[in-house]
């Protein structure tokens, strides 16, 4: 710790971090625009000048940017000199020579960093009488705008995009005052972490183009704090809504998930929430007959009371995208053992295999911040930036631990980004890939290994043999196989903090068992727990897991009057004639959801559930943890959450069905202490979920009525539908918007941290469910032979950011991103089999047509096939398959 | 006549070849170094020749040398940067240089090289001076041919690569951290110090940038040693230096005199004195990016500390001379315009400070100025200063306009009052 003078007054501060970093921690306002918590500094835009003095008897001083400057012990500086404010207004007034004064009808106007820093420093006179500057904006695609008048050149659009999430399409062109962001030519921005832009920038250079759509100011948005549901990270959002409807998702921090970042489909996926395909009233469907009878909530309740009554009759079908609450009351409704996991057998054994794994221990898996720290890393048969792309992310800082290094012993300080870049240059750390097809993260890797699923696993197997003599060894290894395995062995044992990722994405349970292998023997050989990560399917893939579930397959052969399905469509799941022999021997068939699909038009009621944005619910990460979505706002229609229509008698809120569910089983015992109860106040008042300044709130319904409605009661949190409660600022893991005096902007996280990029006041929100038993587990013994060509090719699953995850697709802008279906094979392959323009083949019954794409990168007898997209689904991959020649 | 060990051998027709150098002296020094001398003694002769960089910023080079890693496990591969962007306005010295006597050069970074155990040498230049780029080329093959240059340098055991790098070309290549990133190939912004090229440099290893000019004093220095090259100087700053003079002069030009040469006698004896009918009013001693000196100064010896006492710099030591038939504010507005040009964008003061500076100044030569113009252009003089901004570039910048509005207010001041330029024709 160091002790530094700010304006006569002393504090304690961080010897290893920057001044300005210091001050915002302190509460002090100090503008500033290049500098961001997970950027580092450049100094760059000279906006956080202080005065330092060289000591106490000094009174002249210097300016310094507090950005550049350490707060080394004996520091003393001054915010509040004379000199400094000029000199920070005159850093403002240069700013606004070329920007243009459209707030009013800019998206960013009300939470523009820009706006703030302005005011801040006092600069309100425009004095510079000349033109200004002007560009042509691009078109970046459906999901980010792009204005470039309103730039200020802070750079930490190109530092975010390039630097940070290794994207290269997006650069710094030209010079002087005449900078321009953007890409080479207007076209679809290419990283899955675009949208961070709209955040990143401190004005509305980047603004979020769904927004746009159905543009609502951020004081007018009702928020919640929330939990993303496009894959199973458990990334922290912040919804907003006004009239009904979502308008647009952010990234809400989290100091150890996904802390200030989020990718592109968490961000702009929340369009299934207002799609044509939403249920909005409970459904008794005709069948062919007609269209479907609406009825009230009341009378469906009945109707599903009635149906249910004779327990020992009734099955339900679960969700890995339903919450935890939802599943368990549908378990108990229908008693444990006619609970079935609704999802596919295959898919079961893996996620069952990675819980064991994480269980057993004694590997641990680690949060995404605790990745980000890792400095070695294999993966193993995952394409993560598909399946959980905030892992890429953070793998991709984990790869520069090591060489970062050696910027350490040159003396510079972390927080100096472009001085560590300039030393690091294009060193990469021990990250080393295997999957059989190319990812977009090979690119930040040491080395990317090519190889059919049963290679992959061998490989894994031969990693653990290496680190233990006692993990099985693998036979028949080829020479280059073996050498690499040593290598990827030497540099994992060799790390400070190694890492094993792996999931459940490459559809192989030998690939899961040989990650779990090399964690344990990593373990064993550094004589302490290695971190174990694994991506997992959907939101909820492990609280449904824990749960306990017996597979979907089960359930076709059980014998049951009646069937309940919750929040799924079964044909994503099986194939479509056994789903079909399924719905139809039901007698009596109730299909919960918020999308309408094939099976709920063929049940004898339907019922609409909530969204993640219409109801409270729990759900469990990748990492183990558990973590509360709250309504955000009060849905049109008669939807209820689904644990709702499925109470049991006495659960009066959403605090009974977690103490229930908590007691029913110590692996929830930590479930309470998740999210705050109900009950919880701030000085005997609820929380807002509206913003002070929300506007129109006695007239949004004045059409109606000109009485302003009394707002909703919510029995299930401590949140208002409104702006009324506790005035004060909220603790910050039930903040969802961040707002203090001065800072309208989302960069007013600073004041809702214990300290700039640390934890929120107050804790980050969840709890892990799941430690690892320190006992020791027994290597998995079974090493598949090493792959071999077929007359068949090997059909492996390739995942799509857009277009494999069921509800983002539904969003226009990101359907106008998802790619067509299609067959990847080896271009000798391909010219073996004749197969030119199209290829055709069977899978789980099902005859496809598919166009084919040439990868040279698979290996011989390995194609690669969408795993799902929104016409498609193939969840019994890795598969051998006839492929022939297709009609063009 | 004083000695001028830099120029003796300059031929701008027909430069010397390596074996006309080779018998006039030539690549003695590196012969010396590589077999005679360690390292550290190499650099303690340069400290002790009180040699200072003739790039502008006069730093010591000896001493710049001394913060490279030398032991065993320094990061490898280290490297010698010849900065030939010269792209100052009114200097062409490194030019003369380049194009009369680039074994000159040549030599003389093989001796840099070997003080600090560079493994590669670049020469980053100026794209626009193309014969230069044939010279050294022919030059740096011969010397390869002969054994100074690649692997195990005359038998020493120790190597050295050398490349011509002919870069785009900006001003923000002259300052060696932008330079470093656009050898790089990445944009020529400057790079924050510390740290220092010197331990984190080109491609995040040990580099020394040095001036073309700084680096022919070398193999002289090796060959006669600190104490002659102390004597060439008539003040504290050791050596010749290459002074030049633009502007309208009887004879523009260029001189290898001895550092601490007075500005009166460059202007009077050596390029002939003003034009006949015009009157001296300034000029900005070493090249644009310094302060207007004035008659009164004349008598100021040239060199780094006497200049900056003199409330300018000595730069690069080539004057522009303001003469009574040039207007002050059209030529600062030029000057401005400029900069501004060649910021490179990275910083707020400069990219948006030096294009609203020269706005001003061009509204004022067109006689738009306005009451108030000339406190905003001091107050941005100040807003730009050192310490402000994140290079040198943009103070550099202001210093021709400070003190062109310190001098020759009234000219400013006649402008905005009469609303146009007492230059032009109306």
């Amino acid at each position: 710790m160091a002790e530094i003078r700010i304006d006569g007054k002393t504090y304690e501060a961080d010897a290893s971090k920057n001044l300005l970093d210091v001050c915002l921690s302190l509460g002090l306002d100090l503008p500033y625009f290049c500098w961001h918590p997970a950027l580092g500094s450049v100094g760059a835009c000279r906006q956080c000048a202080v005065k330092q003095y060289k000591d106490e008897a000094d009174e002249r001083g210097r300016l310094v940017m507090a950005c550049m400057t350490p707060a080394a012990d004996g520091t003393r500086i001054s915010i509040a000199d004379g000199e400094a404010r000029d000199f920070r207004a005159g850093v403002i007034e240069w700013l606004m020579v070329n920007h243009p004064h459209d707030c009013p009808v800019c998206d960013e106007g009300g939470e523009c960093h820009l706006q703030d820093m302005t005011v801040m420093t006092g600069h309100n006179y425009r004095r510079y009488r000349f033109k200004k500057r002007t560009y042509r904006n691009q078109d970046l695609g459906p999901l980010v705008n792009h204005e470039m008048n309103r730039c200020i050149q802070c750079y930490r659009c190109v530092r975010f995009y390039g630097d940070h999430a290794g994207g290269d399409d997006l650069r710094a062109f030209g010079a002087h005052d005449h900078v321009y962001f953007g890409r080479h030519q207007d076209g679809v921005l290419e990283s899955p972490f675009s949208g961070n832009l709209v955040e990143v920038c401190p004005t509305g250079v980047f603004t979020d183009k769904t927004l746009k759509q159905h543009y609502a100011r951020k004081w007018d948005l009702q928020t919640a704090p929330s939990v993303c549901v496009h894959c199973a990270l458990g990334c922290n959002t912040t919804p907003g809504e006004r009239y009904g409807e979502l308008r647009r998702v952010r990234g809400r921090y989290h100091g150890r998930v996904n802390g200030y970042f989020l990718c592109d489909r968490g961000r702009y996926g929340y369009g299934f929430t207002s799609h044509e395909r939403r249920l909005r009233h409970p459904l008794l469907p005709q069948g062919a007959a007609g269209p479907a009878e609406a009825i009230s909530a009341d009378a469906a309740a009945r109707r599903l009371a009635e149906l249910v009554k004779e327990p020992g009759r009734v099955i339900g079908v679960g969700s890995p995208r339903a919450s935890l609450e939802a599943n368990f009351a549908l378990k108990s409704l229908v008693g444990e053992e006619r609970f079935f996991a609704g999802v596919g057998a295959d898919e079961q054994r893996l996620v069952d295999a990675i819980l064991d794994v994480v269980r057993r221990g004694p590997a641990r898996v680690p949060s995404l911040r605790e990745v980000e720290r890792c400095d070695a890393a294999l993966v193993l048969g995952e394409d993560v930036t598909e399946t959980a792309p905030m892992l890429d992310l953070a793998l991709r800082q984990a790869v520069r631990r090591q060489p970062s290094r050696a910027a350490g012993k040159l003396q510079i300080p972390v927080w100096n980004d472009a001085a560590v870049r300039e030393a690091v240059q294009d060193e990469r750390g021990p990250l080393y890939l295997a999957t059989p097809a190319s990812t977009r993260l090979d690119g930040a890797a040491r080395r990317a290994w090519r190889a059919a699923p049963e290679d992959v696993a061998r490989l894994g197997f031969a990693v653990a043999h290496e680190l233990d003599a006692a993990a099985p060894a693998v036979a028949g290894l080829a020479p280059e196989v073996r050498e690499l395995a040593a290598e990827v062995a030497a540099e994992l044992a060799a790390a400070e903090r190694p890492l094993v990722v792996s999931g459940a994405g490459g559809g192989s349970l030998a690939v899961v068992h040989a990650a779990a292998n090399v964690a344990w023997a990593l373990g064993k050989k550094r004589g302490e727990p290695a971190e174990v990560f694994y991506a997992l399917p959907e939101c909820n893939s492990l609280g449904l897991a824990l749960l306990g579930a017996r597979p979907l397959e089960d359930a076709f052969t059980a014998d049951a009057d009646v069937v309940v399905i919750l929040e799924n469509d079964l044909y994503r799941r099986a194939g479509a004639a056994a789903v079909d022999r399924f719905l139809d021997a039901a007698r009596h068939l109730v299909v919960i959801d918020h999308l309408a699909h094939e099976a709920g038009a063929r049940a004898e009621l339907v019922l609409p559930a909530a969204t993640f944005a219409e109801g409270d619910g729990t759900l469990v990460s990748n990492e183990g943890r558990a973590q509360r979505y709250y309504q955000v706002h009060v849905p049109r229609g008669e939807i209820r959450e689904s644990w709702r229509w499925l109470a049991a008698a006495g659960w009066e809120n959403l605090d009974d069905v977690v103490s229930a569910l908590a007691a029913s089983d110590p692996a929830f015992a930590a479930l309470p202490a998740a999210a705050p109860s109900a009950g919880f106040r701030r000085a005997g008042s609820k929380l807002p979920r509206a913003l002070h300044r929300y506007s129109g709130r006695t007239a949004m319904t004045a059409h109606l009525s000109v009485h302003e409605p009394k707002p909703v009661d919510d029995p299930d949190t401590p949140f208002n539908f409104s702006m009324e409660g506790w005035q004060g600022p909220p603790s910050g893991a039930l903040a969802a918007e961040f707002w203090a005096p001065g800072w309208n902007s989302i960069q007013a996280l600073n004041r809702f941290q214990e300290e700039v990029a640390g934890p929120l006041r107050a804790g980050d929100p969840g709890a892990r469910l799941i430690e690892p038993s320190t006992d020791g587990a027994d290597y998995f013994t079974e090493v598949p032979p090493a792959f071999a060509r077929r007359q068949e090719l090997r059909l492996v699953p390739l995942h799509h950011l857009f277009g494999s995850e069921e509800l983002s697709v539904l969003s226009p802008g990101i359907a106008e991103l998802v790619p067509q279906a299609y067959l990847a094979l080896n271009p000798e392959d391909a010219a073996e089999l004749g197969l030119d323009g199209a290829a055709e083949l069977e899978l789980d019954g099902r005859r496809l047509a598919l166009p084919v794409r040439r990868r040279p990168e698979l290996p011989r007898g390995v194609a690669g096939v969408p795993r799902a997209l929104p016409d498609l689904a193939l969840p019994r991959l890795p598969e051998w398959a006839l492929v022939r020649k297709g009609g063009t | 006549m004083s000695e001028t060990p830099l120029t003796e051998h300059v031929d701008v027709d027909a430069p010397l070849d390596l074996k006309a150098y080779e018998k006039v002296g030539g690549y003695e020094a590196v012969r010396r170094v590589v077999k005679e001398m360690t390292p550290a003694e190499v650099t303690e002769l340069v400290k002790a020749s009180k040699l200072r960089g003739r790039g502008g910023a006069g730093f010591p080079t000896g001493f710049k040398w001394s913060f490279v890693p030398m032991d065993g496990d320094a990061p490898r591969p280290k490297y010698l940067v010849a900065n030939a962007d010269e792209m100052e306005p009114g200097t062409f010295k490194d030019r003369l240089l380049l194009e009369g006597h680039p074994h000159q050069l040549v030599e003389s970074m093989i001796v840099a090289a070997y003080a600090i155990q560079a493994d590669v040498a670049y020469v980053f230049q100026r794209w626009a001076y193309r014969l230069v780029e044939r010279r050294l080329r022919q030059a740096i093959a011969e010397a390869y041919a002969a054994g100074y240059l690649g692997k195990d340098v005359l038998g020493s055991g120790w190597s050295l690569e050398m490349h011509v790098h002919v870069s785009a070309g900006r001003y923000m290549c002259g300052e060696e951290t932008g330079l470093l990133n656009a050898l790089e190939g990445k944009r020529a912004t400057p790079r924050a110090k510390p740290p220092f090229p010197q331990v984190s440099g080109l491609w995040g290893k040990p580099t020394i940038v040095q001036n073309v000019e700084t680096l022919c004093n070398l193999p002289h220095i090796v060959r006669k040693g600190a104490a002659w090259f102390q004597g060439l100087a008539r003040s504290a700053d050791s050596g010749t230096k290459l002074y030049g003079a633009s502007g309208k002069v009887k004879r523009p030009g260029l001189w290898e005199l001895p550092m601490g040469t007075t500005a009166r006698e460059i202007l009077e004896q050596h390029a002939g004195g003003m034009r006949d009918g015009l009157e001296f009013r300034g000029l900005l001693p070493g090249g644009a990016s310094t302060d207007f000196l004035v008659a009164e100064h004349l008598d100021v010896p040239m060199d780094f500390d006497s200049v900056t006492k003199a409330g300018s710099r000595l730069g690069t030591g080539t004057m522009i001379v303001l003469d009574s038939g040039t207007c002050p504010v059209g030529m600062v507005h030029n000057l401005e315009k400029f900069f501004a040009q060649e910021s490179c964008g990275w910083c707020t003061p400069c990219r948006d400070g030096l294009p609203w500076t020269a706005r001003l100044l061009k509204a004022i030569d067109d006689g738009d100025g306005k009451d108030g113009d000339l406190e905003q252009l001091e107050r941005q003089c100040k807003l730009l200063g050192p310490g402000n901004t994140f290079c040198a570039l943009a103070p550099g910048a202001v210093e021709p306009l400070q003190s062109a509005l310190k001098y020759f207010r009234d000219d400013f001041e006649r402008h905005i009052r009469e609303k146009r330029c007492p230059w032009k024709e109306s």
